[in-house]
């Protein structure tokens, strides 16, 4: 039994290692493709994304709640912007550091956290995150912070400078989505891990999960640990995409958008996640104006609140109709992988 | 285990299609650009036409008033246009909505760069947004003409070539308004209140230079997107200043006022020139007393209000730039009020067309820089610019005024001075008038 489990887990790392690396070949060849025209527009799917896939571990696989996922990024992205400009060696490399500072400072955050939410279930879990995405952006209006974090004014931040072969716009476009490939690996590592098994168990019934030996608690605030990292990270490419991390950027809507993109794309499948991301950054930037502007409306008030009301629609649609999301439909359609699915989500 | 394999491999390859698909569509969406007809000598320009981009607060906090700044100054390259437009070329001007919101001004900005490919960003309205894509449009070597903010930050010819202010600083202004309190209300007490970013700070900058240290009994500030201001309006009365000098946009003066009405407190306000336009604030008293259950008339309670101008202003219908964009307003912008934001969005409008007119026949990106930089006439300001090679700053000074009726009442002469420690003295010259066709003549 023992030699079994090590063959399976050894043969899933090297498994999952093969796809990354065709997926980072890949991955590269179309970022090189996109012209600059466009690679702007899709700098903010990677921060989304990998939000998105903390989002999927912590509600799709431990089974709690956060409307806050927007106060995890934007610790990140403080973190981050507080941190990068001042090194002053090549910035390519102080970037991958400070992006590992962003992920542990929301990983304390996280934690801090996820010990209040391990006591708190279903509607009342949703409304202490909701209150934290809410209140959160207001610190930096604290007055004794406000001169460090500089208001509603926010922090800028360099340009990121391509080292070459990319442009500048394509290099952001290629540093978010190496993140994101490195996420999906960890993450799909980490689910079919010991840790991800004991999360299933404690989202399907904590009471078993207790009785088979679990400590339902620490499972939940892993989950809340590590979806905050991933959230910090996302924090930190969207303050490298806006070259700015300000309190508007992580205001309520980005949270509600990351939710939207988990459920869009389907609850608990990290694919779906990124599929979600594509469609709810694509809608904020581009989809819902062009909307807009075939409607002829003309009132910017409307056109520029016509994502959110997209998300809306898109979320109630999928819930009443496809309420595993995109993924759901593609699985339906092609019908693969259903039973072990199952086994494994439900 | 073959669910795991299946779900990343097509996790890859949607990540990569979705990439694909969207690039794919690039080269229809950004190959329509106009640079490749006749007359074209830099991007965004035709042989018939010039296409200007530039964010706008349309919606969000600093809606009310600068908002009309865009549309206004779209009339005036309407009536260029209607007469032909400026070296056979119409202007076509794009302007887009940030909201004041500094974490959108950088995806528009780089929308009207990349994908429309204007010419060069005109005007684009806010310090804390335009500061996040000053480094991106001068990577970029984008004109970025006469923005719409007076942070000291945009005259950095060496480090931002091609970016340019307009109006007078704000530490020009605070000077000046300073100036004037010290000379008006010796040995009275002084508060001061400001936005928390670097306009309010650069206005607090040139306060201080003048005001002596001991008469400011207190410095408060707000942030933008929080309207409750009544702690820091409370600390205001507390202290019993005479006069509160307020470096904050009309959405700000007026809560202010609400604010200390409700206290009971009635200082006497000086407040900045992007603050006080008579039209505006009145009507935002109106909306905002109601909005708390109250009815207040708008226009009795800013009475008596210092405030500077750089422009003529609507409060002297006699000038012959009044009567210019007068007419424009009536022609191409009767919607609006003919307040100071339309006086503002047209008298910017009209430099844009100076420098384009200097630029040549065949402007470049470059060249419209370098016509800057050989100096633009002051046109309809009562005080000259400083455009050199080694300034980018605009308009030198400001004309105290106070609030009557709906106008801004200019009195004594304009004064000029510098963001150092340069006096604050009167201005000798006199403003040119009009041209009679309205079209600046180069």
């Amino acid at each position: 039994m023992a030699d079994r489990d090590l063959w399976i887990s050894r043969s899933t790392l090297l498994r999952h290692a093969l796809f990354t690396l065709v997926g980072l070949v890949l991955a590269l060849a179309v970022c090189k493709a996109i012209d600059d025209a466009h690679a702007f527009e899709y700098v903010q799917i990677p921060a989304y994304a990998c939000t998105a896939i903390g989002l999927t571990l912590l509600t799709g696989m431990s089974g709690q709640i956060s409307l806050g996922q927007g106060a995890f990024m934007m610790v990140g992205a403080y973190t981050f912007a507080l941190l990068w400009p001042k090194w002053t060696t090549d910035p390519n490399l102080t970037m991958i550091a400070a992006f590992a500072c962003a992920m542990a400072v929301s990983a304390v955050f996280g934690a801090l956290v996820g010990v209040a939410a391990a006591r708190l279930r279903g509607p009342y879990l949703a409304g202490a995150t909701l209150a934290l995405a809410v209140g959160l952006p207001s610190i930096t209006e604290y007055e004794h912070l406000s001169n460090h974090l500089k208001g509603n004014q926010g922090l800028s931040l360099p340009i990121l400078v391509s080292p070459g072969f990319f442009s500048d716009t394509q290099w952001s476009l290629v540093v978010g989505v190496l993140c994101v490939i490195v996420l999906l690996f960890l993450t799909a590592n980490l689910v079919r891990s010991r840790v991800g098994r004991s999360m299933r168990a404690v989202r399907d019934d904590e009471i078993a999960a207790s009785l088979g030996g679990l400590s339902v608690p620490s499972v939940q605030v892993l989950a809340f640990v590590i979806s905050a990292a991933w959230a910090g990270l996302g924090g930190a490419l969207l303050a490298l995409a806006n070259s700015n991390a300000s309190p508007n950027a992580f205001g309520l809507s980005v949270s509600l958008a990351v939710l939207a993109a988990v459920v869009i794309g389907g609850l608990g499948s990290l694919t779906g996640a990124v599929i979600g991301s594509i469609v709810v950054v694509m809608l904020n930037q581009t989809w819902a104006q062009d909307l807009a502007s075939h409607l002829s409306i003309s009132s910017a008030k409307v056109a520029n609140n016509m994502y959110l009301v997209i998300y809306g629609v898109l979320l109630a649609v999928a819930m009443l109709i496809a309420p595993g999301g995109v993924m759901g439909i593609l699985r339906r359609i092609f019908g693969f992988a259903v039973p072990r699915q199952r086994a494994a989500e439900q | 285990m073959r669910t795991s394999r299946i779900r990343l491999m097509a996790g890859g390859i949607v990540l990569v299609l979705g990439a694909a698909a969207c690039g794919g569509s690039s080269s229809g969406g950004g190959g329509g650009g106009s640079s490749n007809s006749g007359g074209a000598s830099a991007p965004g320009v035709t042989s018939t036409t010039v296409t200007i981009g530039s964010t706008q607060p349309l919606t969000g906090p600093a809606a009310p008033g600068y908002s009309e700044i865009a549309p206004a100054a779209n009339a005036y390259f309407q009536y260029i246009n209607a007469a032909g437009g400026i070296n056979g070329r119409k202007i076509i001007y794009k302007y887009v909505d940030d909201a004041y919101d500094p974490s959108k001004t950088v995806t528009q900005t780089k929308k009207l760069i990349l994908q429309d490919k204007v010419f060069g960003i005109f005007n684009a309205l806010g310090t804390p947004t335009h500061e996040q894509v000053i480094d991106f449009l001068n990577q970029s070597k984008v004109p970025d003409l006469f923005v719409a903010s007076g942070c000291q930050c945009w005259d950095d010819p060496s480090g931002h070539p091609y970016t340019f202010g307009w109006q007078t600083d704000y530490v020009v202004e605070g000077k000046i308004l300073g100036d004037y309190i010290k000379k008006h209300f010796p040995g009275k007490k002084i508060a001061y209140f400001y936005q928390d970013d670097d306009f309010g700070k650069d206005g607090v900058k040139g306060l201080d230079m003048e005001i002596p240290a001991g008469q400011v009994v207190t410095k408060q500030s707000y942030q933008v997107t929080n309207p409750n201001i009544a702690a820091q309006v409370q600390k205001i009365a507390a202290s019993k200043a005479d006069v509160v000098v307020s470096f904050t946009i009309p959405a700000f003066t007026a809560l202010l006022k609400l604010n200390s009405l409700k206290v009971g407190f009635n200082p006497q306000l000086v407040v900045s020139n992007v603050g006080s336009d008579p039209l505006t604030l009145s009507g935002l008293l109106e909306t905002y007393a109601k909005q708390g259950g109250a009815t207040v008339k708008g226009n009795e309670l800013i009475q008596g209000i210092i405030t500077d101008a750089y422009l003529s202003t609507p409060g002297d219908p006699s000038n012959s730039w009044i009567q210019l964009f007068k007419k424009i307003h009536d022609q191409y912008d009767a919607k609006a009020p003919f307040d100071g934001n339309v006086l503002y969005g047209m008298a910017v409008a009209y430099t844009f067309a100076q420098a384009l007119q200097a630029a040549g026949q065949n402007p470049t990106r470059d060249g419209i820089v370098a016509a800057v930089e050989k100096g633009i006439a002051q046109g309809p300001g009562t005080v000259p610019f400083r455009f050199s090679s080694s300034s980018h700053a605009g308009f030198e000074g400001a004309q105290i005024g106070t609030i009557k009726g709906t106008v801004i009442q200019l009195s004594g002469k304009p004064m000029t001075t510098d963001d150092g420690s340069g006096a604050v003295q009167e201005f000798t010259g006199t403003q040119p008038t009009a041209p009679s066709n309205g079209i600046p003549t180069g």
